[in-house]
């Protein structure tokens, strides 16, 4: 069966029926602007209503355009509208590791935007994106990796917070080993994304980077994963799986390690700040028991590290509302956005100056307290790698993800990783 | 022979032409259509950010496909899953139906029962199986370790070892009340007489069951073992829930979406689209041939 063309049919078919008409008043406005908002719950909401501000000031009418949950999903439906020169949705929110991808396609945020509202946002994620000189999109929210703990449990075994994975991997035997002699047989040292998907990608380079072995691909585009750090950074998470993690952390995403975490059965947990206000809600069995810090360094000469995550707002190239699209664009993405979403939904801004803001952090103390984890982010090699880097993330994740479950040896897996990376990219041009 | 043929007759193929012509030119549409696309853009480069340009590359993507061992264990696990997941339906399906034909008391209840696995969306099947493998809070793990069927919870989904058979329990789990169903019917539909006559003469039950009603049914076994097997060949909802574009688990149709979707990759992936396609249209010609599976009643 021709499986790819059914899939494009069907996605197609959401894309025209998914539009929801939700904001049709006057007739006299200046333009229509169609908006496609995350879809999960509170976001939407945040998107719509952010939305709806803006149109209700400029007197411009909006269109909220619902996407799926998905975002490999999302990315699929974007490309195929983009690449049909479709002028149907005007502002998209994308991924941090997409501009490579779609910057083609985007309106360059650089000619169109005040320079002072550009340099309001951390460097680093307005660097993320900016492709060959065009900035593509405008940050909306950052996220970087986190490591989540137990403090009590640390506590009651005397151990400090880990400064260094090694450190980690040492009080986690401790703590896992005593519970289970006090009787508590299902709880485990660490718990991570060890899915084969894109999650696997994030958590494996910070082991990479945190213990100084690059980032898979540098940013010239050459493949440097090859080396002894990356290996002895894989090599000991490696060392985790069935020790002081469980196997099942082989098909575990976001919300499974949350499960385990939240639920009592694990000490550690590496996730994405959201995990944050989840842990803390009134019905959470660890309430009041987590502390949350920046992820360990690899080795006393490594350093703290987290994958950089985070979404931004674009303007199609194909909208015949440039103007009033790239407007919209940077109302959502302004401070006082920025403050609204932090408070209400607990996104972290990237307007640096937010992070000292008293309203947010009565709200949401942990914002302030990882403002440095935020500036230190590694970003995924999807800018050098372009077009190809869910090529690359996929090879990288498949290459970990055979290590961690014993099938290959870490040396042999990342040595055929390098090979196939050359290979994708003809010998780093990509 | 050439006999004239009658004005009804003739009337009677009219009439079956104009019914028919509507459904085919729907098919055409939407199943020729796009799987001719498909296997046009299978000798291009086409690419999905820009659709509008593309070259003609030969058999260059087969040959690639050929030469990717990522590839050959898609096929492996498609292989794999099928063989073993129908085997089983069909086995289990077989005990089903024969048990639900016999004459017990609320059987209607208990055949309606049996339908519900397969009424609900495979998605939606894949989903809670995957909350029930779970290591650490699964209540598979939990019943099998109560019971002492294993001494330490199982990673289902997550260990490389067992993957692909937590896979085809959902499966089977699911597609066996289908394979039932079938069987089921074409039980029904065999004559009293031959049982009572079998009964009068003392042939022992298995007996009866290998001489006289395995051979009466196997058309029917036939018809269903080949749905199943083509639908088990193109499967790709149950691994993609379970375990995402795992390599471990990955069938041809999910190896295809991959490269055609994530990877934009439309001239490859056609090919393993237009790959799978043939693979699919082979087995049906050989297992038709081969079986000599008669579709309609004599």
């Amino acid at each position: 069966m021709p499986v790819g063309s059914r899939v494009a049919v069907l996605f197609s078919a959401a894309l025209v029926f998914a539009g929801t008409v939700l904001g049709a008043r006057s007739a006299a406005a200046q333009a229509t602007v169609s908006v496609a908002c995350g879809s999960v719950g509170a976001e939407f909401d945040l998107c719509k209503t952010g939305a709806e501000a803006w149109a209700k000031k400029t007197g411009n009418q909006i269109k909220v355009v619902s996407v799926p949950k998905d975002s490999n999903e999302q990315l699929a439906l974007f490309q195929q509208l983009l690449s049909q020169k479709s002028g149907e949705i005007d502002v998209i929110r994308i991924d941090v590791v997409w501009p490579g991808l779609l910057a083609q396609h985007l309106v360059d945020m650089g000619k169109e935007v005040p320079r002072d509202v550009i340099a309001q946002h951390f460097p680093a994620i307005i660097e993320a994106n900016t492709v060959s000189g065009h900035l593509v999109a405008l940050p909306a929210f950052t996220d970087a990796g986190l490591l989540y703990y137990r403090k009590d449990l640390l506590e009651k075994y005397g151990r400090k917070a880990p400064t260094t994975w090694q450190d980690l991997t040492e009080t986690a035997k401790i703590v896992q080993d005593g519970e289970r002699k006090a009787g508590n047989d299902k709880i485990y040292g660490i718990v991570f994304q060890g899915r084969a998907y894109e999650g696997l990608t994030c958590n494996a380079l910070e082991w990479v980077d945190s213990f100084g072995g690059g980032t898979i691909v540098d940013g010239q585009g050459k493949v440097t994963i090859n080396n002894p750090k990356a290996i002895a950074a894989i090599k000991l998470a490696a060392s985790w799986i069935k020790n002081i993690a469980p196997e099942g952390v082989l098909n575990y995403a976001e919300e499974e390690a949350r499960g385990a975490f939240q639920s009592g059965n694990a000490v550690f947990m590496r996730n994405w700040p959201y995990a944050w206000a989840l842990s803390q809600a009134p019905d959470s069995p660890v309430k009041g028991k987590v502390g949350v810090m920046a992820l360990p360094k690899g080795g006393a000469e490594g350093k703290n590290t987290g994958t950089l995550g985070g979404w931004q707002w674009a303007v199609s190239k194909y909208s015949k509302n440039a103007k009033a699209a790239v407007d919209l664009a940077m109302y959502l993405t302004s401070p006082e956005e920025e403050k609204r979403a932090a408070i209400e939904v607990s996104f972290n801004p990237t307007i640096p100056a937010l992070y000292k803001d008293k309203d947010i952090l009565a709200k949401n103390p942990f914002i302030g307290e990882l403002l440095s984890t935020f500036t230190n982010a590694v970003a995924r090699p999807s800018r050098a790698t372009k077009s190809k880097y869910n090529q690359v993330s996929s090879e990288f994740w498949n290459a970990v993800h055979e290590v961690l479950s014993g099938k290959s040896d870490a040396e042999a897996s990342i040595s055929k990783l390098e090979k196939n990376l050359n290979r994708i990219s003809r010998n780093g041009k990509w | 022979m050439a006999v004239a043929q009658s004005q009804l007759t003739r009337q009677r193929r009219r009439a079956a032409l104009a019914f028919i012509v509507p459904m085919m030119t729907v098919l055409a549409a939407v199943a020729g259509w796009p799987l001719l696309r498909t296997i046009y853009f299978s000798f291009t480069d086409a690419n999905l950010d820009n659709m509008g340009s593309y070259a003609g590359v030969g058999f260059a993507n087969f040959a690639s496909l050929a030469q990717d061992p990522e590839w050959w264990h898609a096929v492996k696990n498609t292989v794999e899953f099928a063989a073993i997941s129908v085997t089983l339906e069909t086995i289990l399906g077989l005990v089903i139906a024969l048990t639900l034909n016999a004459h017990l008391a609320g059987r209607g209840i208990v055949r309606a029962a049996v339908l519900i696995p397969w009424a609900i969306p495979t998605v939606v099947s894949a989903q809670m199986w995957n909350w029930m493998y779970n290591d650490l809070y699964g209540v598979l793990n939990y019943m099998l370790l109560k019971v002492g069927f294993i001494d330490h919870p199982y990673a289902w989904t997550g260990s490389p070892r067992l993957a692909l058979a937590a896979v085809i329990i959902v499966d089977v789990w699911k597609t066996t009340p289908f394979m039932a169903l079938l069987i089921l019917a074409a039980l029904q539909l065999l004559p009293g007489e031959i049982y009572e006559a079998a009964k009068l003469d003392g042939i022992p039950a298995p007996k009866v069951f290998w001489k006289v009603t395995l051979p009466l049914i196997r058309p029917a076994l036939m018809v269903a073992v080949i749905f199943r097997t083509l639908d088990a060949l193109r499967i790709f909802d149950l691994p993609y829930v379970l375990t995402g574009n795992s390599r471990e688990t990955a069938s041809m149709a999910v190896y295809a979406r991959q490269k055609l979707i994530d990877f934009q990759d439309v001239g490859y992936g056609s090919a393993a689209s237009t790959f799978l396609f043939v693979v699919i249209a082979v087995f049906t010609v050989v297992y038709i041939t081969a079986g000599r599976v008669r579709f309609e009643s004599r």
